[in-house]
């Protein structure tokens, strides 16, 4: 393994299904110990993106790597420092998770790994359940039970393709602080999510992808820094004073959403407001979130 | 243990697990034939001299249990994992092509084995207990299950319902299984269906199974062997080809 290598690393990458072009031309490099967020609207080629990285998809042009190794020529050293934790519930119905955990390691050439086992078990409160037939699992259980599969050979880097889509809070909590203790210990993580506040709070850099594209790569920081807009709600008791009703948006409760550049605009406004005998009842300045940035980034692109 | 006896031990296990379903009952479904078979045509007829219809039909009934055994425990395995989703569990691991295959088709040679030792077993009150020639025996269903195994895992990885692989088996091995001289000999059939049994392989696994039972058969043992030898690597390099290239595995 020669440290210089990033742990994920896309080339220029094409993909296309029929008629749609789900990769078109990716390149991206995450180092490693990274915790890297993939966000994208449904059909972005995020699945697509990780599917070649696993080799369950081959590319149409370009070459993607794993901590060096080409995910087609070196598949099997690719294969062995990546743990994909795959974005469907599936199961096999034959075994319990204990035989699941011990034949997943048989895969990867692992014989004696119950100690390891036992830990990721535990980890994610799967020990009770260890003689269980998958079939009888919950959700929940089944979705721990899929990332326990991923970190059996114990991957330097980890993929989750939106582990926690329908997962409650509780489960969610303790997945990541399970994957986060993954990361300070050095494993690259790489998550993509439909729930953008998870994101925000995890990630230390972002890609978002549209149609095949990356339209926008940034530490998370600088992605939220990105946009000069700032944004507050408003209550006033009467009506907006003339001429301002263009740049007010009503918002459902009565109250207006007031988009600016510079805080002077909003001292204009306040000032405006008294002069014509209004007032304001009301008022909240609203931060950007990654969400603003990232329907601000898709709506340009 | 490397991958590859991961996946044969997975494999195996997964059989095993529901062996009533896959091994006891095949071997009713085999012993009803023979009750019924033998019932009715044991004083009729007598396909070799010095040979009684009983004596003909078992090893052809161990024979037919085998091959649909061999084929059933590949082609399922492959498609319930395929349309559940849980295909993936083995192709995100470092397993070569030929690390799948090989799992794949020697457990579909032991589920094969296994349910023909269980015909054999229950038939033994029916018949002469005896094998004259245990050579033919064992490479005739070694060849046999390995075919079946290579023709079920082809199946497998091309079909993607359930019902495109019940098609497969309704309306390719089920006649050729039953056509190919289980409950007869095909010397009994008219010139036109003796000749196109000749194109069926699974005949000449039958018959020359038969031989390592009875010493008789309608083909020289040697060449049905290398008949089924070359069906055998003829499927098997057609499989092996699908799954290097990931014919519908890797998108």
């Amino acid at each position: 393994m020669n440290p210089i290598h990033p742990a994920i690393s896309v080339c220029d990458l094409g993909k296309r299904f029929r008629t749609t072009q789900a990769l078109d031309g990716v390149s991206l490099d995450i180092q490693p110990g990274e915790f890297f967020g993939l966000l994208g609207p449904n059909g972005a080629g995020k699945t697509t993106l990780i599917s070649i990285l696993a080799g369950l998809t081959r590319a149409d042009s370009g070459h993607a790597a794993i901590m060096g190794h080409d995910v087609v020529r070196d598949y099997r050293q690719a294969r062995r420092a990546l743990g994909v934790v795959p974005q469907e519930l599936v199961y096999d119905p034959f075994f319990n998770v204990r035989e699941t955990l011990r034949i997943q390691s048989g895969y990867f050439g692992l014989r004696h790994n119950d100690g390891w086992i036992d830990e990721i078990m535990h980890h994610l409160d799967l020990t009770p359940h260890a003689a269980k037939n998958t079939q009888s699992l919950s959700g929940g259980m089944k979705r721990r039970l899929l990332v326990a599969q991923a970190l059996v050979h114990k991957p330097p880097v980890i993929v989750l393709d939106e582990p926690t889509a329908g997962v409650d809070v509780d489960l969610r909590r303790s997945l990541w602080e399970f994957i986060s203790r993954l990361n300070r210990e050095g494993h690259t993580i790489l998550l993509t999510t439909h729930y953008l506040e998870e994101a925000e709070v995890l990630c230390g850099r972002i890609a978002m992808l549209k149609a095949g594209r990356i339209v926008a790569c940034d530490t998370t920081r600088n992605l939220l820094a990105r946009t000069s807009e700032h944004c507050a709600a408003l209550r006033l008791d009467g009506v907006p004073p003339a001429g301002w009703t263009e740049r007010l948006q009503a918002l459902p409760d009565g109250g207006w959403r007031f988009s600016f550049s510079e805080y002077g605009e909003l001292e204009t406004l306040l000032a405006e407001v008294r002069s014509a005998g209004g007032r304001v009842t009301e008022m909240q300045l609203l931060e950007a979130d990654l969400e603003d940035v990232f329907t601000d980034i898709m709506a340009r692109v | 243990m490397n991958g590859f006896l991961a996946l044969l031990y997975k494999e195996l296990l997964r059989f095993w697990k529901v062996a009533v379903q896959t091994v006891v009952a095949p071997v009713v479904t085999a012993l009803l034939y023979l009750l019924i078979f033998s019932h009715v045509l044991e004083s009729h007829i007598e396909v070799y001299p010095g040979v009684s219809y009983t004596q003909f039909l078992v090893p052809g009934l161990v024979m037919m249990s085998m091959l649909q055994n061999a084929f059933s425990n590949s082609s399922s395995s492959l498609i319930q994992s395929k349309i559940t989703g849980n295909i993936v569990f083995v192709l995100l691991p470092p397993l070569s092509y030929l690390q799948f295959f090989g799992a794949y088709l020697i457990a579909a040679i032991v589920r094969g084995l296994v349910v023909g030792l269980g015909v054999w077993l229950v038939t033994l009150g029916f018949s002469t207990p005896t094998v004259p020639h245990p050579g033919w025996l064992l490479a005739f269903s070694l060849l046999a299950c390995g075919l079946m195994g290579a023709v079920g895992i082809l199946a497998g990885i091309w079909a993607e319902k359930f019902d495109q692989l019940a098609a497969f088996q309704n309306f390719l091995i089920l006649p050729l299984t039953f056509l190919s001289g289980v409950f007869y000999s095909i010397h009994s059939l008219p010139a036109f269906w003796q000749t196109v049994s000749h194109w069926n392989p699974v005949f000449y696994m039958i018959d020359g199974f038969r031989y390592a039972f009875l010493g008789q058969s309608d083909i020289a043992p040697g060449f049905g062997l290398l008949v089924v030898a070359g069906s055998f690597v003829a499927i098997s390099a057609l499989s092996l080809l699908m799954l290097k290239s990931g014919y519908k595995l890797r998108h």
